[in-house]
């Protein structure tokens, strides 16, 4: 049971960093990353049967952290797309050196 | 390593006048506080709506002005120029602190007279640089011959400061000139009280920069302030090599204050290397301050300063500080042959150098500046065969006849420059060609001058002639006997280079006459040319000017028996020779070696040779110059052939423009300027580095793309190089 969960936990994780990898649309980059958060929040609660309830509690400190990001996270792509009319990846780059 | 002299307390001078010594540089420093207060307050107070701020430097009675102040000193109908609103206080201040420290000094000297002063008396005030082995204390020194310095700097100086009152009284700088006047004398005595070498080098840099400034006092005139500027640079180059030398003592004595020198310098072998160049770089910073081959070109430009300034430290003080110098390291030099028979000769080839100059110029004060590097001449030719008494004997003497002799050149240019100033000519006030027949408007003047051109000539009875004398009598001796007959100069036996420095000391003698006579001829005798419109202005100087000048030309007249020879006992003899002996007799006695007298009878034709080449040299003056046939100056033909060469100082100064000062100038202004500074320094070193960082920015810049995919691959790229560093591990 264990050695599925986290199984199932590493090939949502490799979805999420090829999804942030390759995709240019800010909004699927950001779902992706919110997938690799929950892969390893199932990782979390799969170990607990192991090692005690300490990563259940973790869990809820990342999905609240999380719920913070996107609300941020959104925030600024909505602002982006306002002030661009495209939330393509490629088209932002105002940080170049 | 060095022994600190406390205060002496068993010191017989400790009890006495001696204790306030740290009073008489502090006399003049407080008078230098007043009056450059006065200064500033009266400066600051003139503004440009003042009506008599424009009155101005030009336009004021500056006597000794020179040939430029004539374009612009007689522009307007001002016969009445306004003295100075300080004027009462500072003529106050400025002679008084000098008489005081003048009284001063006299006390200490009696109380000096009254001891046996075996051991110097040393002050010390406070520790001045304490730093490992060097322990350097702000100490004061006495001893016979600081006292006798004292004695000359503040009685002089007081004469001269009075003399200053009355030739000063219409400038509209008075507080600044007495400010400065008084600084100069504080360093000076800083001088030579100081009890080790850096203390008198603080002294020494002093008196140089009052110097400059008196120099370029009118500085207003670009000439003026040049000649400041030139005498600045020039004592440089001395400068640094009184400090090679102190750096030399102190490396191998490992003390600077003159009893520890005196005790250590015994372990130092005679004539080694180590002391002959502590010794000749001691002398290059005299050849700077004392104006010798190859320095001196800043002395007779030093006359751009005014003319009691040259009298007090272009001729009287300052500028013997060389001599004193040498007198007081006389153990050293006494141990160096080769070094003092180099300073023998460049005293000597100076004297007569400076005395044919002095043959042809026509600017009154320049006569005198060169008859000073010549006499200054002499006084080395004295210090270096040892004859530190003699030395120091001419320097005084000359203190009094050349103080005479400039305070009297004042008073000349006063009257002239009154009489051009009043009938608004514009010719030249200081060239002899304009004066003649002067004796019958000055006769005071003409007659004080007389005395002192008698003793600078060495006729007898005159200060002059015995100090002179007893030069030329011990180059002789030396000649013959002592160490320095036997000691060699670049392979050249001492015998024979003291020959030739008493030939060369006899020849300037013969120069001096005829110079000085000459100069008497143009200013004072035959007809009066400085205009009929200006006649009824020649007048003698007022009492406050002709009063020093009498106790000078009383001086010059007595001075020499303060120190008269064994052959002519019309006195004490040796006075002044016993009074210095506790400080250069080791000196002295070393450097006679064993044969210090000549015979009876030689040193009686020595001093006939001596007294005939000074009559023949007046006469030759008499006989070639007939006063009635003189003609002004602007009458007066272009002179030809060595006449013209000696007119223009041998164009030394024009050598020195070509071989150092415009190649310098060409060396900085290519190689310095444009190749270091321009090139390394700021080419390489400031816009070098700020090119690298920028090519490494742009570099890191490069790496920012700001896309946000890039950066994620290096991310995960990353997490994985780490977790596979992680995990071969295991």
């Amino acid at each position: 049971m264990l050695a599925e969960s986290l199984a199932l936990s590493a090939a949502l994780f490799a979805i999420g960093v090829v999804g942030v990898l390759t995709r240019r649309n800010a909004m699927i980059v950001f779902m992706c990353v919110e997938l690799m958060l929950n892969a390893v929040n199932l990782s979390f609660v799969a170990l607990s049967r192991l090692y005690g309830a300490t990563g259940q509690v973790f869990v809820i400190f990342v999905m609240t952290v999380a719920a913070a990001e996107a609300a941020v996270g959104l925030a600024i792509v909505i602002a982006i797309f306002r002030h661009k009319q495209s939330v393509d990846l490629q088209n932002i780059n105002l940080l170049r050196g | 390593m060095m022994t600190t002299h406390l205060p002496e307390t068993g010191h017989p001078l400790a009890d006495t006048a001696a204790r306030f010594v740290w009073l008489l540089p502090l006399l003049p420093l407080l008078g230098f506080l007043i009056n450059g207060a006065l200064a500033l307050t009266a400066a600051a107070k003139i503004g440009p709506d003042d009506p008599s701020a424009g009155h101005g430097h030009h336009n004021d009675h500056d006597a000794a002005h020179g040939h430029d102040a004539h374009d612009h000193g007689h522009g307007h109908d001002d016969h009445h120029p306004v003295r100075h609103p300080h004027a009462g206080i500072v003529s106050l201040v400025g002679p008084g602190v000098l008489l005081a420290a003048f009284g001063l000094a006299v006390a200490i000297f009696l109380a000096m007279k009254g001891t046996k002063m075996e051991e110097p008396y040393v002050l010390d005030l406070f520790r001045w640089m304490p730093v490992g082995d060097l322990k350097i204390n702000a100490a004061f020194q006495l001893d016979p011959l600081s006292m006798v310095m004292v004695m000359i700097i503040t009685g002089i100086g007081s004469l001269i400061h009075i003399f200053s009152v009355g030739y000063m009284q219409d400038d509209p700088g008075y507080p600044r000139y007495f400010a400065y006047l008084n600084l100069f004398v504080f360093f000076m005595l800083l001088l030579v009280l100081g009890a080790n070498y850096p203390l008198m080098f603080v002294g020494w840099e002093g008196v140089g920069l009052c110097s400059y400034l008196l120099i370029g006092f009118w500085f207003s005139e670009e000439a003026n302030a040049n000649a400041g500027k030139k005498a600045f640079i020039v004592n440089r180059i001395g400068d640094f090599g009184f400090l090679i030398a102190m750096f030399l003592l102190f490396a191998n004595i490992g003390t600077l204050d003159y009893v520890g020198v005196a005790e250590a310098a015994s372990k130092l072998p005679v004539g080694g290397a180590v002391i002959t160049a502590i010794c000749l770089f001691f002398f290059l910073g005299c050849t700077g301050k004392s104006a010798q081959i190859p320095l001196y070109v800043w002395l007779p430009d030093a006359m751009a300063g005014p003319t009691p300034v040259s009298a007090l430290i272009h001729a009287a003080t300052m500028v013997t500080a060389g001599v004193y110098l040498i007198a007081r390291s006389s153990i050293l030099f006494s141990m160096a042959p080769t070094a003092s028979l180099t300073v023998a000769l460049v005293g000597g080839l100076t004297a007569l150098f400076a005395a044919t100059i002095g043959l042809k110029q026509w600017d009154i004060k320049k006569v005198l500046a060169y008859s000073t590097v010549s006499q200054l001449g002499y006084m080395f030719v004295g210090v270096g065969v040892g004859a530190y008494t003699a030395g120091v004997f001419h320097l005084m003497t000359h203190a009094f006849f050349k103080a005479l002799l400039f305070l009297g050149s004042g008073s000349v240019i006063f009257a002239m420059h009154r009489a051009y100033h009043a009938t608004h000519n514009h010719d030249d006030a200081q060239d002899m060609r304009n004066m003649g027949g002067l004796r019958k408007f000055m006769p005071v003047t003409w007659a004080l001058m007389w005395i002192a051109t008698l003793a600078i000539a060495g006729i007898p009875p005159f200060a002059g002639f015995f100090s002179k004398d007893e030069i030329l009598g011990t180059v002789f001796a030396r000649a013959n006997a002592g160490p320095l007959s036997t000691a060699s100069l670049l392979g050249i036996p001492g015998h024979s280079v003291l020959l030739l420095v008493y030939v060369i000391g006899l020849a300037s003698a013969l120069l001096t006459a005829i110079y000085m006579t000459r100069m008497m001829i143009y200013t004072f005798h035959g007809p009066n040319r400085t205009g009929a419109a200006e006649q009824p202005h020649l007048a003698e100087a007022p009492w406050i000017m002709t009063g020093p000048l009498i106790v000078l030309g009383v001086l010059s007249a007595f001075g020499g028996w303060l120190n008269l020879p064994e052959l002519l006992p019309i006195g004490p003899i040796g006075t002044l020779e016993h009074w210095l002996e506790p400080v250069v007799g080791a000196a002295t006695a070393r450097m006679a070696g064993a044969g210090e007298h000549v015979a009876v009878n030689t040193e009686w034709v020595l001093i006939g040779v001596a007294v005939a080449i000074a009559v023949v040299g007046m006469s030759i003056a008499f006989a070639r110059l007939k006063p009635a046939l003189l003609v002004p100056k602007s009458a007066s033909p272009e002179a030809e052939g060595f006449a013209k060469v000696l007119e223009h100082k041998y164009y030394v100064d024009e050598f020195y423009d070509d071989a150092v000062v415009q190649p310098l100038k060409g060396l900085s202004s290519t190689v310095l300027w444009k190749g270091v500074d321009a090139g390394i320094i700021d080419g390489l070193f400031v816009n070098g580095s700020a090119a690298v960082t920028r090519a490494l920015g742009w570099l890191g810049a490069q790496v920012q793309s700001g896309q946000v995919g890039t950066y994620a691959w290096v991310l995960v790229i990353g997490v994985l190089a780490l977790l596979g560093a992680f995990t071969s591990g295991r």
